[in-house]
């Protein structure tokens, strides 16, 4: 019998923590698999987020490091700057990313770090209970913002790919999203590409995941998949919004 | 009237904040304080309160937001834990110099690294010198009592200072318990209405600036203002304790002295653990052995003069820290002890204990620990030790 389908090596065999339906697995099976693909498992260093993803490091049999709430992309850059030869990339949310950690992703970026960061969002602070973020879409209910997200009083969401995609020095910037199986192949050529462009070009990549919180947003997973498709992506468009200038 | 009701610490939190009613609040979820705000946020989305309720992007924001409405002459509070509070380090100082009467529930959780959610007070002592006063409550009807009069101590107008209102991580944060709660209006009435000290910002007839550029010329001077106003903070919170027993009957001071004044031998702790030591000085009563308690309540600012009175006459004292200051000498509360204790004349033995970081379980076993040990300093039997660890595996090192 022919083995037609595996766990990837860079894929830890151990339960996760994670809810029943959340998409934290099938973005981290994406990941393993590009390091599987790339045959760079032996030299890749993880930097671990503060949110739900903080325990990420058990999940893959890869060398990890914690960084404090938001640092991720500044520590990555420490490692890169200090193992040039090394595949780095952070895991982070958008409670880490797009909120505390704002001021490192958009520096990092700036700087052209050769750091690869996969970036999920599913609109709600996940760990500390479904608080609202700056990514919760106008209208949404969390629980501090019981009648929906009021955009006079908290803004509108962020759209970090677009955001970072004003920068000079970013190769690739992508949005994807794990709600279909269609969906799930592209995020995953999006994040192969992110590392790839690390490995060949020495550039930074960001992929933005668009993804589900079935527990925070009081959905079954099937209707967290349905909702993410239906609200989240008109708001945050899937697609390339930067790519290597000789693919252009 | 009370009502009595049941309530975690942090639901306790959240309904005095509800009955302080503040002007702005902002805040960013970190566990384990996360949920006082996010209660705070349904009562201002239902309009239960007026308060402008901003969702920042991180603590340092939240503490900024809250010093800017502070100065522009409203009063805000927020709230933290941990990595928060240590994120809002800079502001913090800034706060305090500036004079502003912040409040803050902090709710203790260890610091990283490792991370770590659970309690321990290295968050809180890690800025115990920033200028803030800071008190720590045992229990949850002391945090919802500490919360309501650190307002009227940090307003008055010989103090302006920031106040943190300390409770423990989850043990109490989340644990339920019942307590005694004021009727709204009666909160109301006892913190009154906010009045700025300084002409606030925007005011066009005293036109002023919030935190100018001082150097050598006008810093110290300012330094020297906020050791002042410290100094002047602790008869106002010995009245305000007084005064908040009259309304309540529930009097507060610096200090909780348990079976003392007898005692020759006592413990020292902080917060939810002095519940834990009470129920070892009873059992240690019974059999006849003198064995006190101190729980400090008020840290900063630091009252010497009570806590040289209330141990100076033991034969033996320990201190137990829940934070280490690693420099091999024992941990912050046990060096501000031993340093009170330095004026009296036949002073007590005195060894300290660092315990339940991370959330290391302590039990009535290692409390009895404790008392041994002292027992033993005591009697001249062992010697006066500076340090040591309580649960730790010690061959894991």
């Amino acid at each position: 019998m022919r083995l037609v389908f595996d766990r990837p090596q860079s894929l830890a065999d151990v339960q996760t923590h994670y809810c029943p339906g959340c998409t934290h697995g099938i973005i981290h099976r994406l990941i393993a698999e590009a390091i599987d693909e790339l045959d760079v498992a032996d030299r890749t260093i993880g930097v671990a987020p503060v949110g739900c993803a903080v325990l990420a490091y058990n999940y893959f049999n890869l060398d990890f490091q914690e960084a404090a709430h938001g640092r991720a992309p500044a520590v990555a850059t420490g490692i890169k700057r200090a193992l040039p030869d090394r595949v780095v990339f952070t895991y982070q949310g958008d409670g880490d990313l797009a909120s505390i950690g704002t001021a490192e992703i958009i520096h990092a970026a700036n700087r052209g770090e050769a750091i690869t960061v996969v970036y999920v969002n599913n609109t709600v602070y996940g760990m500390t209970g479904g608080q609202m973020a700056p990514t919760t879409l106008p209208g949404q209910k969390t629980t501090t913002s019981p009648y929906g997200r009021d955009t006079d009083l908290a803004g509108y969401p962020i759209r970090v790919a677009e955001m970072l995609s004003t920068l000079v020095a970013p190769q690739y910037i992508a949005r994807v999203a794990v709600n279909s199986a269609p969906n799930i192949q592209k995020a995953k050529r999006a994040i192969k590409k992110a590392f790839e462009i690390q490995v060949n070009d020495n550039g930074f990549a960001l992929v933005e995941v668009l993804s589900t919180c079935p527990t925070n947003w009081g959905l079954t997973p099937e209707k967290s998949l349905r909702w993410l498709e239906e609200n989240m992506i008109p708001y945050y468009p899937l697609g390339d919004f930067k790519v290597p200038k000789e693919v252009e | 009237m009370q009502e009595r009701i049941a309530l975690t610490g942090n639901e306790a939190m959240a309904l005095a904040l509800k009955q302080i009613n503040p002007d702005v609040v902002a805040a960013y979820p970190i566990t384990p304080a996360t949920e006082i705000v996010q209660l705070f946020s349904s009562y201002a989305a239902n309009g239960m309160v007026k308060t402008e309720f901003v969702a920042v992007e991180s603590e340092h924001s939240a503490l900024s937001a809250v010093l800017g409405a502070s100065a522009a002459g409203a009063r805000a509070l927020t709230a933290t834990s941990s990595q928060g509070l240590a994120y809002m380090f800079e502001v913090l100082y800034i706060a305090a110099s500036y004079r502003l009467p912040l409040v803050m529930p902090v709710v203790n959780r260890a610091l990283s690294g490792p991370i770590n959610i659970h309690g321990d007070h290295s968050d809180s002592m890690g800025v115990r010198d920033a200028g803030w006063i800071q008190i720590y409550a045992e229990d949850t009807q002391e945090a919802y009592d500490n919360l309501i009069q650190a307002v009227r101590i940090a307003e008055d107008p010989a103090v302006q200072l920031p106040v943190m209102v300390c409770i423990d991580g989850f043990i109490i944060s989340h644990a339920l318990e019942n307590l005694e709660i004021m009727a709204d209006e009666k909160v109301q009435e006892f913190v009154g209405p906010f009045t700025p000290r300084r002409p606030s910002l925007l005011d066009l007839d005293h036109p002023v600036t919030v935190g100018p550029l001082a150097l050598f010329d006008y810093y110290m001077e300012i330094k020297r203002g906020q050791a002042e106003a410290m100094r002047k903070a602790k008869p106002v919170i010995k009245e305000v304790g007084q005064e908040y027993g009259r309304w309540s009957g529930r009097k507060y001071s610096f200090l909780e002295p348990y079976q003392l004044a007898e005692a020759e031998i006592a413990v020292v702790v902080l917060s939810s653990t002095a519940g834990t030591t009470r129920v070892v000085v009873d059992e240690l009563r019974q059999q006849g052995i003198r064995a006190g308690l101190l729980k400090p309540r008020v840290y900063r600012p630091f009252p010497q003069q009570e806590i040289k009175a209330a141990l100076g006459h033991l034969k033996a004292i320990a201190v137990l820290d829940r934070a280490d200051s690693f420099d091999g000498f024992g941990g912050p509360l046990y060096k501000d002890i031993r340093a009170a204790l330095y004026e009296v004349p036949d002073r007590p033995r005195i060894i300290n204990y660092i315990f339940g970081l991370g959330g290391r379980d302590v039990g009535l076993d290692d409390i009895r620990s404790v008392y041994d040990d002292l027992a033993q300093v005591a009697a001249g039997e062992a010697p006066e030790f500076s340090i040591r660890y309580l649960g730790v595996r010690e061959e894991a090192l």
